[in-house]
């Protein structure tokens, strides 16, 4: 019923409409010169206001956006990105002031002929060349960090770490001592083994399951994914990293952190933004919230897909074999 | 044509029409309704993405039992982000516009007395609303319909034991979705075959107005990459219904392991953007065409470069069935089919960069003329130039990956695709009204709805770009689970606060709309004084469009302001003057 409620009131909404149109329709239905030039005004100041969003956005929400990247490769994705963005920005202004101001300048006005153009040959050429030279360097600029992102193999003594997905919780797998992850498959998964290990294969014996992503600074990582049911992505935006998680196959991506929890914690990107986000928790009554990296899923996966998140630990090398002595492997594990 | 005088039943005249001009309007009107669910379900997510535990009434009243006091479930706000996608896509910006505009412009302006067949054109029509009824069915079943996302990537579409939704609610979906690319085929051929065979004496190819031009290639890239999507669909019925693997291999689900062995999620994702990627140009170009029409009419300026335009056309489709890898940087491809992708998607940025540069220079010295349609049409450069950009950065497969599948994508697509066509659409209908209906739209309420569409618009997407740079997935049921993303709630609640302002603008234009078809100004034979055949016609339709002989075009478009004539405008039909040059 209350459905039939809210159509009812946007039928008369658009009756009201209607009923206005009656008494606009006195006027001509073709714009008149009077109408140009309001207009013609209204795309000035649309202009302006369009100008205004856009500075206010950049200044008021640049406290929003994800800190310097805390991988070695990510600093080379945020300078490509700085220019790709510097780029971008300065093309906008420019295009968008010519757009509107030609909308505004030239207004109609009655008895005046505008002026035959059709065609320059030389004007093509330049705005054809010009984006193809401009293009071209952003393509080659892009592909080389593109293969820097993607291509592993001139990574030293990397550590191995898999990375699996299900509806709705993320694990983790290390390659152990021998650094090599035993074989996956979801045939094997039985009670305690979640992550269908193959045990007959020998890599798996030292292989260590856990809950909790931490990992080294300054050591390459390659993380291998796997899922056991839909399509998940490994999303880590502080480390400018991404990748799908596919039944069936497994995908990889690799990056060496760079900066440990700790630290970024002292960020001053961070600091000031976990200190915006503190003020609005303690509105609402929330708990004080700390930062720590996160692995979130970006790849629509189901009711709970919004909540697919593990936290990540990026701690001294120390630390962090502390830490990965304290964790049962597989072996382990299945005897007990 | 002899028999353009018979008699009309009402069935034949308004429910199985095969007059081109009706069959317009039947998709027009169809587009509307559909236009109108597909924006009032975003109004509905965007409540929630905005305002997450809050109870709304309005919820409440439409979600039935998706929903708890209120409050929508998980489960039908995917549900809902994937079926406006799928209406606005496919029935309101493919067969809505495409259909609409095809169908009345392609015979009016080239010269000819109906398409090529007028039978098939009926056919497409219902077929499209045999779809569109279906989808709608979809909506009503038991455990709600489709919730995969618009791209429907199997194997989450496969597996009601993954969601709800891909349960009954996926089989109509690629059940409404099978019949839409068979119609939306027949329609395409038939666009391409009165092109090239129904030209009237004298209108060469390089002579057709940039409409006829955008909409044939439209239906070329069509004709290409629509058929893709049907394997794709029919391949997934397999896996669901037959148990085939085409695209499921290894799967643990609910405790068990499925017999799925073999397939892979990457093959579908291949073929679904084979269509996927086209069908964005698919929706887009048919808007460029009718916004260079407009534009040069109401500059009373020719088009600015006409074969640079045609050739960015023609470029674009070409680039555009073979860059759908960059929606895969990050699937698990190989990188350096990456590399080829990045390389060949930026490209597409030239010719779209040179439309942009001529649609500006065709306003330069101009006398423009304010009318909705022309504001429309500016809006719409507007859009395509802020969204088009932004593309740089998600074509190249390195920034791709950390802003891959956040809002940053959302607010992309929407500027360059959906506010762009949508503003296309608009256009035409403003400037087309009169050809369609004899009479005018209200100008005045035409200038409301613009400018409130116009600021609501850019204050929904540009701040969401923002969004997805910190971060921020889309499809998210609500970003409250991770309290890194708190500080985003401001910027969600003025983003949905705008959207709420743009939907209710669009009932400006469903009064203005509805009301003008019966009330509006009677129009003249050409209110906009333009050059093209469209409007060399009565204003009251009559079966065959001419009632004498089919004109004959001595001229290209786009003869305004011609030196020489005392007019503003020269129409096509107007023999050059002595020493004038050919066009």
């Amino acid at each position: 019923m209350l459905a039939l409620f809210y159509i009812l009131i946007a039928v008369l909404i658009a009756s009201t409409f209607w009923q206005l149109t009656n008494i606009f329709n006195l006027k001509q239905d073709i714009a008149t010169e009077e109408d140009n030039d309001q207009q013609g005004k209204l795309m000035f100041a649309f202009m302006i206001g369009f100008y205004a969003l856009m500075i206010f956005c950049f200044w008021k929400y640049n406290a929003v956006l994800l800190p310097e990247s805390a991988s070695e490769e990510g600093v080379r994705y945020d300078n490509l990105y700085f220019w790709t963005m510097g780029l971008i920005i300065v093309v906008q202004a420019i295009m968008q002031f010519f757009l509107f101001y030609f909308a505004y300048k030239y207004r109609g006005i009655n008895n005046r002929k505008a002026f035959f153009y059709a065609d320059s040959h030389k004007l093509e050429m330049i705005w054809t060349i010009t984006p193809a030279v401009v293009l071209a360097g952003l393509i080659l600029y892009g592909l080389s960090v593109w293969i820097d992102m993607t291509d592993p193999s001139d990574l030293e003594d990397p550590l191995y770490i898999e990375v699996y997905a299900k509806q709705f919780q993320w694990e983790a797998r290390y390659a152990g001592t021998d650094n090599q992850l035993g074989r996956g498959n979801v045939r094997f998964i039985e009670g305690i083994n979640t992550m269908g290990v193959d045990m007959t294969d020998i890599n798996s014996a030292d292989d260590i399951p856990t809950r909790e992503l931490h990992l080294p600074k300054g050591r390459p990582v390659i993380f291998k994914f796997r899922s056991q049911d839909v399509l998940h992505s490994a999303y880590m935006p502080h480390f400018r990293a991404q990748m799908n998680c596919v039944p069936g196959m497994v995908t990889q991506f690799a990056f060496t952190p760079s900066m440990t929890t700790e630290e970024m914690r002292l960020n001053k990107h961070i600091i000031a933004k976990v200190e915006n986000i503190n003020k609005i928790r303690a509105e609402k009554g929330e708990d004080s919230y700390e930062f720590n990296y996160l692995l979130l899923c970006n790849k629509i996966c189901g009711a709970s897909h919004y909540n697919m998140q593990m936290n990540i630990i990026v701690e001294e090398e120390d630390d962090f074999n502390k830490w990965l002595a304290g964790q049962q492997s597989m072996t382990q594990i299945l005897k007990q | 044509m002899s028999d353009h005088h018979h008699k009309e039943t009402f069935i034949t005249k308004y429910v199985f029409s095969q007059d081109h001009k009706m069959i317009s309007k039947q998709y027009l009107i169809t587009g509307i309704v559909m236009g109108v669910i597909g924006i009032f379900m975003s109004m509905l997510f965007r409540l929630q993405i905005a305002w997450p535990d809050h109870s709304f009434s309005l919820i409440e009243a439409f979600l039935g039992r998706h929903q708890d006091g209120g409050v929508m479930t998980p489960d039908i706000y995917l549900a809902l982000v994937t079926i406006h996608g799928t209406i606005m896509v496919f029935f309101v910006l493919t067969a809505g516009l495409s259909g609409t505009f095809s169908n009345l412009l392609i015979p009016l302006q080239i010269g000819a007395r109906d398409m090529a067949s007028g039978f098939l054109n009926m056919v497409s029509y219902w077929l499209f609303f045999l779809s569109s009824v279906i989808m709608l069915i979809s909506l009503f079943v038991e455990a709600g319909p489709a919730s995969a996302g618009w791209t429907i990537y199997p194997p989450l579409s496969a597996l009601p034991q993954a969601i709800p939704g891909s349960g009954t609610g996926m089989t109509l979906w690629l059940v409404s979705m099978a019949i839409f690319v068979a119609s939306s085929l027949l329609g395409a051929l038939n666009y391409i075959v009165t092109v090239l065979n129904l030209r009237t004496v004298g209108m060469k190819m390089t002579r057709l107005p940039l409409t006829i031009w955008a909409f044939f290639v439209t239906a070329i890239i069509g004709v290409v990459s629509f058929p893709v999507l049907l394997s794709a669909a029919l391949l997934l019925i397999f896996d669901r219904s037959f148990g085939t693997s085409f695209y499921l291999s290894d799967i643990f689900i609910d405790g068990g392991v499925l017999h799925y062995q073999g397939g892979s999620p990457i093959l579908f994702e291949h073929l679904f953007w084979f269509l996927g990627h086209p069908e964005v140009y698919i929706v887009i170009l048919p808007a460029l065409g009718i916004t260079s029409e407009v534009i040069a009419t109401n500059s009373r300026k020719p088009i600015f470069g006409y074969r640079a335009m045609i050739g960015s056309i023609i470029a674009i489709a070409f680039l555009s069935t073979i860059v759908w890898g960059h929606h895969m940087f990050i699937t698990g491809m190989n990188p350096f089919l990456g590399s080829v992708f990045t390389f060949t998607t930026l490209l597409i940025a030239i010719p779209s960069a040179v439309k942009g540069f001529n649609y500006i220079t065709t306003l330069w010295r101009g006398n423009l003329q304010m009318n909705p349609a022309m504001l429309f049409s500016i809006g719409l450069v507007s859009t395509f130039l802020s969204g088009g950009l932004t593309g740089l950065i998600l074509g190249d497969s390195a920034l791709d990956i950390n802003v891959h599948d956040t809002y940053f994508v959302v607010a992309h697509f929407h500027l360059v695709m959906g506010v762009s066509a949508i503003y296309g659409m608009f256009a035409g209908v403003y400037h087309w009204f009169p050809k369609m209906f004899g009479r005018l739209m209200n100008k005045t309420l035409g200038y409301w709805h613009f400018w409130i569409s116009a600021i609501a618009a850019y204050g929904v997407f540009f701040p969401m770009h923002f969004v997805g740079l910190a971060g921020l997935p889309r499809r998210y049921y609500t970003n409250t689970a991770f309290p890194y993303f708190d500080d985003l709630s401001d910027i969600n609640i003025i983003i949905t606060m705008f959207a709420l302002v743009g939907g209710a603008a669009q009932l400006i234009f469903l009064g203005n709309f509805f009301w003008s078809i019966y009330k509006g100004k009677k129009a003249t034979q050409n209110p906009w004084k333009s050059n093209t055949l469209e409007w060399t016609t009565p204003v009251e339709h009559i079966h065959g469009n001419w009632p004498g002989e089919i004109p004959e075009v001595k001229r290209w478009a786009y003869d305004y302001s011609k030196p020489g004539y005392e007019e503003d405008w020269v129409c096509q039909t107007v023999p050059l003057m002595e020493g004038e040059e050919p066009t």
